[in-house]
């Protein structure tokens, strides 16, 4: 499966979300991303913002201040 | 087969612009948000930031409009072309540093940009003429469509019937009859449409939908203008001077004092670029220093970094001083309330 990684870390929302949604841009269905993050506020609107436009949340952990969304990006 | 028309709406994340939105949707037009991060915008961090907001649910309320509308939202990262804007507004500021017109003639040129890179048809605000008195008045709504060279693609449809007919309206895209006439400063016509919609737990931003419409924020951006002898800044500066309590004991140097422990552990993450300050034998608060300190000044500020901890009434505090790894120790006895003069809280 086509991986990708990304570093949103010391970002504070919504920039997590403009990462996540600008790296989605470049990557094809299917795809799978992670993103990790230290802004708690990223497990509320990294949800919403792939809710709202088509993405899936494969999972979403956090461990010692770190957050770690996996995203299956939609059609 | 009609063409489905393709409209993209200016999320700001309040009731209007959530209303002008649902308004076109109903009439059968495909509508995306789109939502520009400033660096200003109210939404999002200072929650992450301060530890007492965090009992209240931390939404991003462009986020949680474009949910319950069920349409896509675009954010886009507008920090760098936005300092232009702040720095050199056409129009001039409004009550406090918040460039209103021009703000809202930089957003239009974007969104117009943005339709045509994405073959949309038209534009969607929720602006009300008189809502706001420097960017939504009759006589600025023109000024809008015009600069931003969106000129008859922008329809403001809670109050599309007191301005002139635009393309969409002209087109037959949109009925202009199923628009709304709202004007003024009442709040009751979005109330009621809000409720028709069935739309509640909005959000209602009071000054408006950034902190440069907040006095004391703009004070600070003025003060840190005035320090460094110029208009600029970086997204870093707009973040801090939205923690801590701001202190300028002297015109050269700036004293930031975290007020609780979600400010502390953000003021942590700057650690490596300021001089920092700490007490040792009490509890107390991470303070950022900002400019260059002579011998007497570090020693003032030890003396204010100590009145700011759990040392205050103690006859000495001991207080660290860090800068790129170097270490300095300072024994003071704190200043009183009375030796920090009001002026020096910006
Ligand atoms: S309040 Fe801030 S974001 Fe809103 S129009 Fe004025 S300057 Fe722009």
């Amino acid at each position: 499966m086509n991986k990708q990684f990304l570093d949103a870390r010391r970002l504070l929302c919504p920039m997590p979300v403009i990462r996540v949604q600008d790296k989605i841009k470049t990557m094809i269905p299917g795809g799978q991303l992670e993103v990790v993050c230290t802004d708690p506020g990223v497990m509320q609107d990294i949800p919403a913002w792939c809710r709202i436009n088509g993405h899936q949340i494969l999972s979403a952990s956090s461990d010692v201040g770190e957050f770690t969304i996996n995203i299956i990006v939609g059609d | 087969m009609t063409k489905q028309r393709k409209a993209v709406s200016l999320i700001s994340g309040g009731l209007d612009s959530m209303l002008a939105t649902k308004a076109v949707m109903e009439q059968g037009v495909h509508v995306e948000g789109i939502n520009f991060f400033t660096g200003f915008c109210v939404e999002g961090h200072t929650h992450a930031i301060r530890k007492k907001d965090k009992a209240k649910p931390k939404r991003n309320n462009s986020l949680w409009v474009a949910e319950q509308l069920g349409i896509k939202l675009h954010i886009v990262d507008v920090i760098e072309e936005y300092k232009n804007v702040l720095i050199n507004p056409k129009h001039g500021y409004g009550a406090n540093l918040n460039p209103c017109l021009d703000c809202k003639v930089f957003m239009v040129q974007k969104a117009q940009q943005w339709i045509q890179e994405n073959d949309f048809d038209f534009i969607i605000t929720g602006e009300v003429i008189g809502q706001r008195p420097m960017s939504q008045r009759k006589d600025t709504m023109p000024v809008i469509a015009r600069e931003s060279g969106a000129n008859e693609r922008l329809l403001r449809p809670l109050c599309a019937k007191n301005l002139p007919e635009t393309l969409p309206e002209k087109e037959g895209w949109v009925n202009r009859e199923e628009l709304y006439d709202f004007s003024g400063r009442t709040r009751k016509p979005q109330m009621a449409l809000a409720e028709k919609y069935g739309f509640t737990d909005y959000a209602q931003p009071a000054g408006g939908c950034c902190f440069l419409t907040d006095k004391s924020y703009s004070n600070k951006l003025v003060d840190l203008w005035t320090a460094r002898g110029k208009k600029e800044y970086e997204l870093d500066d707009v973040m801090l001077l939205k923690v801590g309590r701001h202190l300028r004991p002297q015109p050269h140097f700036k004293m930031i004092i975290a007020r609780e422990e979600g400010e502390n552990n953000f003021l942590q993450g700057y650690k490596n670029i300021f001089r920092t300050m700490t007490t040792v034998s009490h509890p107390g608060p991470l303070v950022l220093i900002d400019g260059v300190l002579s011998e007497e000044d570090s020693l003032l500020a030890a003396k204010i970094t100590a009145r700011y901890s759990q040392g205050r009434e103690a006859e000495q505090v001991e207080v660290k001083m860090m800068q790129q790894g170097e270490e300095k120790q300072f024994l003071v006895k704190p200043l009183l309330s009375t030796e920090i003069p009001k002026e020096w809280h910006v």
